[in-house]
């Protein structure tokens, strides 16, 4: 039994492509296929025509990564996370400072720069996660669910920020269970099932696609049925 | 790389500052252990020294033998004798019954007629050599001998007592009374040989003497603090495993240990991070107990650390020591999965390579099997090494197959933590 099984997909720089499935279709698992984390046990795939095998610290300095987990550390302040995980990237000095000042600004964050995490709401916790990953402006970018557990105003800015992230070049892929913010935001979408894709293209093509869909959550329901997906 | 181990350094003292319980493990405790434990033993070494213990002594003998044994307990500053209890004279029944309940610690029971039964066992010895030599008067009749029982000094000990201390009083009491058998051998060989007026020497003629040490012509004496600031400094630095172990886990629960492996690091970066930033630890903790050991051990009636000249050594013992806790920890840290898991399984390591080590009991005392396993156990080579250097003075070449131990231990853990962290991690 395996968690993806002959999954086949393109995703063209520029793109924000969706990763869309019910709960253990095998979303986190191919995203954590491309991130490094987890190895296939077939199959291969390159990032911007790099392979892991061969290029894994290259990949690993033109891709950003939002884990679904706050991965931050709770007693450290926003700013010294920042500045850690920046110095990561190799960012230092004047050039990671003031990074780290124009991203908590743009999502709102700057006046609590110095307070400690673990202080901080859900909804900021997940901005300060997603600060995290693109500090040093990846080509790719990863997302998984970045929109999880969060206020309607934290979800807007992380959205808007990463409409700014895509037109200044960088190619988002990511995973959510919204299918409406999916749908509004994604230039190409996978409807994953069972570890397989059932369908891929765009939201709109999707919806037309698919008989009686009005959006995207018909296409989904369509695809992959009604029945609960839990899982232990 | 360099600047990423330098950030990695800042965020774990980052960490550290804002975790007040791991600050208390870390500097604190091993402050009040030292404290403790050198107050314990140091009072401990002046119970048999300086104060006296009460024994209790049943004399059923009223001989001359019974006297001596009386006078020798007196003058061994040691021991002050009770013969009653309550005004009554104490019996054998008394004295067990009270001994066992612990009121006493030790009773010596001197069986009856022990003077005379000695004194004529020793007569009848001393006829038997000096007739078998011919220098008995040939018109003297010889009448059967009496058999003579042997006697019995009986010693009851609570039984809370510790062995160490049951071996040197059974020890002391046999030397007393072998005494008194030989004085009483000379006695009568003087009273046969009708020679009462020669006054034989009766002193030991074979003495022994402890050579102190000497440095720089002046005797280092070792005392409690010498012995116990290095084996609780030692302890106290292989505890950086629990909070380090911790330390690992927590990233791996919390997320950060995913995201790491995702950036342009190698797990190697954040593993000299930490390495860097727990052997400042290490070294502070080491420098905190010396400076107690040397000007507040003063104040509290304890005797001072003698670290006169051996600083520079005792601080590359500790930093070395504190690179094999590390790698410890690091190795720990890596494999367990929860804080549950490393927790309580760091400290109970510890506490075993502690005792295996020879923290409590010296190597020496241990049986064969437990010597051989000592001896492979971290904590025994830093032991030895600090030892070697406060209380052997040996020079640095000398400590040097020990150092390199506890660093090939430290790269032995470290790169298998790391070779476990690779095989899990996935590209």
């Amino acid at each position: 039994m395996y968690s993806l099984n002959n999954v086949s997909l393109n995703i063209n720089e520029g793109q924000i492509f969706g990763l869309l499935g019910p709960n253990g279709a095998g979303k986190t698992t191919l995203i954590s296929m491309l991130c490094g984390l987890v190895k296939p046990t077939d199959g291969h795939f390159t990032i911007d025509g790099l392979d892991y095998q061969h290029h894994a610290s290259k990949i690993k300095k033109i891709i950003g990564v939002v884990p679904q987990e706050y991965a931050l550390y709770p007693t450290l302040t926003a700013r010294e996370n920042l500045h850690y995980f920046g110095s990561m990237y190799g960012l230092k000095g004047s050039v990671l400072k003031d990074k780290v000042i124009e991203a908590l600004d743009l999502l709102g964050l700057l006046k609590f720069a110095d307070k400690q995490v673990q202080t901080f709401s859900g909804g900021m916790k997940r901005r300060v996660n997603l600060i995290a990953g693109i500090l040093h402006q990846p080509k790719v970018l990863f997302l998984d669910e970045p929109t999880v557990g969060v206020d309607v105003h934290s979800k807007a800015a992380i959205i808007d920020y990463l409409k700014v992230l895509n037109q200044n070049g960088t190619t988002i892929i990511y995973t959510s269970h919204h299918l409406a913010e999916a749908e509004d935001f994604c230039s190409q979408i996978a409807i994953l099932d069972q570890g397989q894709i059932y369908a891929q293209a765009t939201p709109s093509a999707l919806i037309e696609a698919t008989k009686d869909a009005r959006n995207l959550e018909d296409v989904f329901i369509s695809l992959t049925g009604k029945a609960l997906r839990d899982d232990i | 790389m360099i600047y990423k181990i330098w950030m990695s350094v800042v965020k774990e003292f980052l960490l550290l500052k804002r975790d007040l319980g791991g600050l208390i493990i870390l500097f604190v405790m091993p402050l009040v252990l030292v404290i403790t434990v050198t107050l314990i033993q140091d009072s401990t070494f002046k119970a048999v020294t300086d104060s006296k213990i009460q024994i209790l002594i049943v004399d059923n003998d009223k001989g001359s033998v019974a006297k001596t044994v009386f006078e020798n307990l007196e003058k061994s500053n040691l021991f002050t004798v009770v013969t009653q209890i309550d005004n009554k004279p104490v019996t054998e029944e008394i004295a067990k019954e009270n001994v066992y309940k612990g009121k006493f610690q030790l009773a010596i029971v001197i069986p009856e007629n022990l003077s005379s039964d000695l004194q004529a066992k020793v007569d009848q010895n001393v006829e038997k050599i000096v007739s078998n030599l011919g220098l008995t008067d040939s018109t003297a009749t010889t009448e059967p001998q009496r058999i003579i029982k042997e006697k019995e000094v009986k010693l009851y000990f609570d039984p809370a007592v510790q062995m160490s201390f049951k071996n040197a009083v059974m020890s002391s009491i046999d030397k007393m009374i072998s005494q008194i058998e030989t004085k009483s051998i000379y006695s009568t060989f003087q009273k046969q040989l009708g020679e009462e007026t020669i006054d034989f020497e009766q002193k030991s003629f074979i003495s022994f003497k402890e050579i102190i040490p000497r440095i720089n012509n002046k005797e280092v004496r070792p005392n409690s603090t010498q012995h116990n600031v290095p084996a609780w400094t030692l302890f106290a630095i292989f505890f950086i495993v629990i909070p380090l172990s911790i330390n690992i886990v927590k990233e791996k629960s919390q997320g950060t240990f995913v995201r790491l492996r995702t950036n342009p690091v190698s797990n190697l970066v954040v593993i000299i991070g930490k390495t860097i930033t727990y052997s400042i630890i290490c070294m502070i903790q080491f420098y905190m107990m010396v400076a107690v050991a040397v000007f507040l051990f003063p104040s509290i009636g304890l005797p001072s650390l003698n670290i006169e000249g051996h600083l520079l050594m005792t601080s590359v013992v500790a930093l070395f020591s504190g690179f094999a806790a590390i790698g410890f920890g690091i190795l720990l840290g890596t494999v367990a999965s929860t804080q549950e898991q490393s927790a309580p399984f760091g400290a109970t390591s510890v506490i075993i390579l502690a005792a295996v080590g020879g923290v409590w009991v010296p190597v020496f005392a241990m049986p064969k099997i437990m010597q051989f396993i000592a001896k492979s156990s971290p904590m025994n080579w830093g032991l030895e090494a600090f030892y070697d250097v406060l209380l052997r003075s040996v020079s640095f070449l000398e400590i040097i197959p020990e150092i390199s131990l506890l660093f090939l231990f430290f790269i032995i853990t470290t790169s298998i933590a790391l070779f476990y962290d690779k095989k899990k991690r996935a590209v």
